[in-house]
């Protein structure tokens, strides 16, 4: 047992919070060091236990939880506040570390402002985040998730900004966001209430340890039912078509950091839970439910990556490709195989790291030139090299580049899906998205960086000090992962090992009663 | 050191990957340096390559079968894995050692024609990272590294073509080199995952066993599988080149001469021909896709070259003339052979990349004023460039003893082979008589090209042309010296000559067909003289020659109005979509979602109504309720379910 890492990771940031408030707020540098050392402290954590788990159980072949933390809470209710990492939780973990720490330094014009309060809010909202990934117990999940939306629309109503392309407020763009995540966490929770009474009937004792309730075979009826709830919350998280159309508005209205942790990690808790909670748990209710999901899932990559081609607002193109990259996530998911779990994960850790750093440039040109209108912006790779160069990267990751972390899950997720003699339409459909997606982000790099000086921006300021964190940390990390995808790929398969054998075990059961009757 | 060659090619990609780290990352402020490291690095490259073609050469035909592999897992899990590698035979070692040649001539040249460039160290770095690619591509065992590479020379083609990225016409002409290819790709990858989920595996070896017998191992019929060809033959169409993706690679002359001469001529515009090449038995195995590919071929080159004639500047000829000549090496594959395709592929890269390198060394004397009207008499002012130049396209027209000469006979003699095959031969016929029409367009639109640009006098004062330095011309010299000779590796009087090692199947030792030998020269030497007739003694005038043929010299000068009808589909097809579909996302996704907020809103606005915080209203309320419920029990029937709701009251 020894050292309760996994309960330090998440309490450096919020020691960082506690600290901060007694930070008089004129230091806002002081404060912004504090946020970053804490975030730091994580990171490094959760890089050493990467490590230790992908030499000591991934490569072993043990696979499991590891590093568990089990402390009863609330004990009629059968509430553990029970922490652990797989092969399926560390890379999440590691993405919201990874994304925490380099969102500090991102750059908003309007943060200089009530600075404490921000990095405050970002802080417990980072804590949050990497709760609900390494939380075992259903209760703990549900009651991280729930501290992760309070700060995020404090932080958009406050920090955010408006667009120029749409008739949207910040307020609005806040309150939608908001509303969406309430509304799917009602379900949620829901449908996690009944499972509970379901399974306590069932077992005679009540439990939200999520291993528990996976052991229990819930009748398929129940499945259905439950699941169909349940992945209407977490799709609605994951921005699943139609419910997608908080994303954009959100990410473009958040502030950088906000856009950042949202896109990056907090919508993969969407995915996470769906597969974590609604796949292991209701694998028959899934397996109903597959076809739906990857109609709509080719809608998003599709549908998301045509509108893309309409935008004229930066943040509203990475918006709108993030909802175009759920749509991996989700063929993923709906092939409901081996591969395509582990390309579903790989992308959503893909994802993550590219669109934080996407979302970071994109958000530091908006801060230097107060404008993400695209036609007011052109050249800028004159005035700012080092933005350009990570927004080129951000954008050819974005593009599934071999080489950068979303190649090889791609290729994954489509391989699994390819596989899935239903799903080869779908595929072949969404596959279109790799053209679109290389079409929206170029004709953005070359409309915002190239072409000929515009002297209006000769005052702006390329990235220089702590701006270049978020460059280097998460160019890092795109390449490495890209370079060498088996530090990523065996580490998920490890995770989604027993997620996908209790899917094909639910299969062969559903088929042997089938055939009984 | 052969043996350490061999056994270690994988350092021939990897020398250059740690030169573009070391220039990208330490030495971007000192262009010197960073110009020797990428010399440096590409020239070790070469020597490596030229060990391992020796061994190869040495080994005999032993490779041919018996391919030398190493690999390593890129990543696994059950039911996928991928491999990373080097496969050494001839045809690797013959591009092994074309690429680094070529990459290390141009970045020598580079060293004068960049001279200067503000960017200069970036250059050299993004050459190395496009030698690393290419080479990388080049060694594949499996489609996967290939398709992995293919993409990274792609950006390299990208970032090169965009390199004066502050030019509105080449960052538009690198996006739309990117997008058009990627479009390719689009087929290539759709083609991988089929042949991954249908044999389980994308290593070239193994492929090439399992395909000829794919019944055995899949439920594909020979019409699947010739979709699957077909579909993967996409890829090497953009990448190619080929009709109907070819409109990127002349607007990709945007970017700096060298990069022309490597990436859009000698190297990554024939990874598709190459990756055809490579799979060739997947193609062979279905007739269909067979013709299909030779088609394509034919056509493309006959298409371009129609329009190389009308062009007038020396780059955007020789882009077309590239693309006219990769349908020449389609139409090779197309026909099987393996041989033909991948000699004129060989030969092409000397000779091309040295006209391309001629044609910077022009440009460079000509204040890189492009319109070839404006220059003439250079002759006298450039006479390296003239000789080689001049190498370079007696090469290109097929005249012997120079290296065009041996491997178009060789593409012409396998097509009129596969006229007399049992399946497609009325088609392969008239590919036959397309690939000799072009052939003469060739000779025709090159020598129309050489003598505007180096006979006759100066049409334009202005210049003061002057010849090239020697970082130059020593590459000039180097790839004419190739130009000359190259062919001869292919000769008929050569007992192991090219054939006996680059080729699938049996090896057939090249005949000598005196038909195809005297009507191509014939047709060469014809054209020629038609170019000099016109554009050199100016017998007849060439404007009284387009004016004459007006409709058709529009229609080959504006290129088919082919790129007018792609931007018309995109701008108004595929962005009206994403307008039409942002239009509903707003109006109709949100339209609902705002509605339901409003309903809440307007519902919540009535019942707000009630809290008036008026003490008498809700006394009022009070009392109204309470008659109600007396009125409910004095009228209800006591068995009714009224009264239980009331909690039996009485």
């Amino acid at each position: 047992m020894g050292f309760p890492v996994l309960t330090a990771i998440l309490l450096s940031p919020i020691i960082g919070a506690l600290i901060s408030v007694f930070i008089p707020k004129e230091e806002s540098k002081i404060i912004k060091a504090v946020a970053g050392i804490t975030t730091f402290i994580s990171l490094v954590l959760t890089i050493i236990l990467y490590i230790v788990y992908y030499t000591q159980y991934v490569k072993t072949g043990i696979g499991g939880f590891a590093f568990t933390e089990d402390i009863p809470w609330v004990a009629d209710l059968g509430v553990i506040y029970s922490l652990g990492v797989d092969g399926f939780s560390l890379p999440m973990l590691l993405l919201t570390n990874i994304i925490g720490f380099t969102s500090v330094f991102s750059r908003s014009w309007s943060v200089e402002k009530r600075a404490k309060e921000f990095y405050i809010l970002l802080l417990i909202l980072i804590t949050g985040v990497m709760g609900t990934f390494i939380a075992r117990d259903l209760f703990i999940f549900f009651l991280f998730y729930e501290v992760v939306v309070i700060p995020i629309y404090i932080m958009v109503i406050i920090w955010g900004s408006g667009s120029k392309t749409k008739d949207v407020t910040k307020e609005y763009a806040g309150m939608k966001l908001t509303i969406y995540l309430l509304i799917g966490s009602a379900f949620l929770l829901a449908a996690m209430i009944w499972m509970y009474k379901e399974a306590a009937g069932i077992l005679g004792t009540p439990t939200f340890d999520i291993a528990k309730l996976a052991t229990i075979d819930f009748s398929t009826q129940f499945q259905i039912v439950v699941f169909g709830m349940m992945a209407f919350g977490f799709t609605c998280l994951l921005s699943m078509f139609p419910f997608h159309s908080w994303s954009p508005d959100g990410y473009a209205g958040a502030p950088t950091a906000v856009s950042m942790i949202h896109a990056g990690v907090l919508k993969k808790i969407g995915g996470y839970g769906l597969i974590r909670i609604g796949l292991f748990i209701l694998p028959v209710g899934a397996k109903f439910w597959a076809p739906l999901i990857a109609i709509f899932a080719v809608a998003n990559v599709v549908y998301a990556a045509l509108i893309c081609l309409a935008q004229k607002d930066m943040k509203y193109v990475v918006g709108y490709s993030s909802v175009s990259h759920m749509g991996f996530v989700l063929i993923g998911v709906a092939s409901m195989n081996i591969i395509g779990l582990n390309g579903a994960v790989a992308n959503m850790f893909a994802h993550g790291v590219m669109s934080a750093l996407f979302f970071s440039m994109v958000g530091y040109i908006y801060a230097a030139t107060k404008s993400r209108y695209i036609p007011d912006l052109g050249g800028l790779a004159h005035q700012m090299p080092v933005a350009a160069v990570g927004f080129v990267v951000a954008a050819m990751a974005s593009a599934g580049l071999p080489g950068l972390v979303s190649f090889v899950p791609e290729f994954t997720t489509f391989v699994g899906a390819f596989k899935e003699p239903s799903l080869q339409i779908p595929a072949i459909i969404a596959l279109t998205g790799v053209v679109l997606g290389a079409v929206y982000v170029l004709r953005m790099v070359a409309n915002v960086l190239f072409g000929p000086r515009k002297e209006e921006w000769d005052h702006v300021e390329d990235i220089k000090g702590s701006y270049w964190i978020p460059v280097v940390v998460l160019i890092v990390f795109i390449v490495a992962f890209g370079v060498f995808p088996s530090l990523l790929m065996d580490m998920v398969d490890s995770g989604v090992q027993p997620i996908a054998a209790k899917l094909v075990q639910a299969t062969t059961a559903a088929a042997q009663m089938g055939g009984s009757i | 050191m052969i043996d350490f060659a061999l056994h270690n090619a994988w350092l021939i990609p990897l020398l250059p990957a740690i030169a573009f780290l070391l220039i990208f990352l330490v030495f971007r402020p000192l262009p010197k340096v960073s110009a020797f490291i990428g010399i440096t690095a590409i020239f070790l490259s070469f020597v490596l390559a030229v060990h391992v073609g020796i061994g190869v050469i040495q080994a005999g035909d032993q490779f041919v079968e018996h391919p030398l592999k190493q690999v390593v897992t890129w990543f696994e899990m059950s039911g996928l894995k991928i491999e990373m590698g080097v496969q050494i035979d001839p045809t690797s070692a013959m591009m092994l050692f074309m690429v680094s040649l070529v990459a290390l001539m141009v970045n020598i040249y580079s060293l004068g024609y960049m001279h200067g460039d503000q960017a200069f160290s970036r250059f050299y770095a993004f050459l190395a990272l496009f030698a690393m690619s290419m080479l990388g591509l080049v060694i594949a065992p499996n489609l996967l590294q290939m398709f992995v590479f293919w993409e990274l020379v792609g950006l390299c083609s990208y970032l090169l073509i965009g390199f004066w990225w502050h030019k509105y016409s080449a960052r538009e002409a690198a996006k739309k080199a990117f997008i058009t290819t990627r479009t390719g790709d689009f087929g290539l990858l759709l083609g991988i995952l089929l042949l991954q989920i249908n044999f389980g595996t994308l290593d070239l070896m193994t492929l090439g066993e399992m395909i000829p017998n794919f019944q055995e191992y899949t439920n594909l019929s020979v019409g699947g599988l010739t979709a699957i060809a077909a579909i993967l033959f996409l890829g090497p169409i953009g990448k190619s080149g080929q009709f109907p993706l070819h409109v990127w690679l002349p607007d990709a002359m945007e970017g700096p001469t060298p990069v022309s001469a490597l990436i859009h001529a000698a190297t990554m515009v024939v990874a598709g021909v190459y990756l055809v090449g490579r799979s060739l038995i997947l193609f062979q195995t279905v007739p269909g896709a067979m013709a299909f590919v030779a088609f394509m071929g034919g056509f493309t080159a006959l298409f371009a070259a129609t329009i190389a004639i009308t062009q007038t500047e020396m780059k955007k000829i020789l882009a077309y003339s590239t693309v006219s000549q990769l349908g020449y090496m389609m139409l090779a594959l197309g026909a099987g052979s393996l041989t033909g395709g991948m000699f004129h592929l060989f030969t092409h890269a000397f000779f091309k990349s040295l006209m391309f390198l001629g044609a910077g060394s022009v440009l460079h004397a000509m204040n890189n004023d492009a319109d070839i009207w404006k220059y003439g008499g250079l002759k006298k002012k450039m006479p390296i460039t003239y000789w080689t130049f001049l190498i370079g396209c007696l090469a290109i027209a097929g005249i012997f003893p120079f290296a065009g000469f041996f491997s178009k006979d060789e593409i012409l003699l396998v097509v009129k082979e596969a006229s007399h095959g049992a399946q497609f031969a009325g088609l392969y016929t008239l590919l036959f008589w397309m690939a000799t029409i072009t052939a003469a367009l060739t000779a025709f639109y090159m020598f129309r090209m050489f003598f505007i640009c180096f006979h006759g006098e100066p049409r334009d004062k202005s210049f003061h042309p002057h010849e090239a330095p020697f970082s130059m011309a020593f590459p000039l010299v180097v790839l004419s010296i190739f130009s000359i000779f190259g062919g001869f590796i292919g000769a008929p009087w050569v007992e192991h000559g090219f054939g006996y090692y680059v080729r699938l199947g049996e090896y057939h030792h090249p005949s000598v067909d005196w038909a195809i030998i005297i009507v191509s020269t014939i047709l060469a030497l014809g054209s020629i003289f038609l170019a000099y007739w016109i554009y050199g003694k100016k017998a007849v005038s060439h404007e009284a020659l387009a004016q004459k043929f007006a409709p058709l010299y529009k229609i080959s000068f504006n290129k088919y109005y082919i790129d007018e009808i792609y931007l018309w589909l995109i701008h108004n097809v595929l962005d009206g979509l994403g307008r039409a579909l942002w239009w509903f996302d707003i109006t109709v996704v949100d339209g609902i979602i705002n509605g339901i907020g409003n309903a809440a809103k307007i519902l919540g606005s009535i019942l707000r109504r009630v809290q008036t915080g008026k003490l008498q209203h809700y006394a009022l309320v009070l009392f109204a309720g309470v008659v109600i419920l007396v009125l409910i029990m004095s009228f209800a029937d006591t068995s009714s379910a009224s009264l239980s709701l009331l909690g039996g009251v009485r």
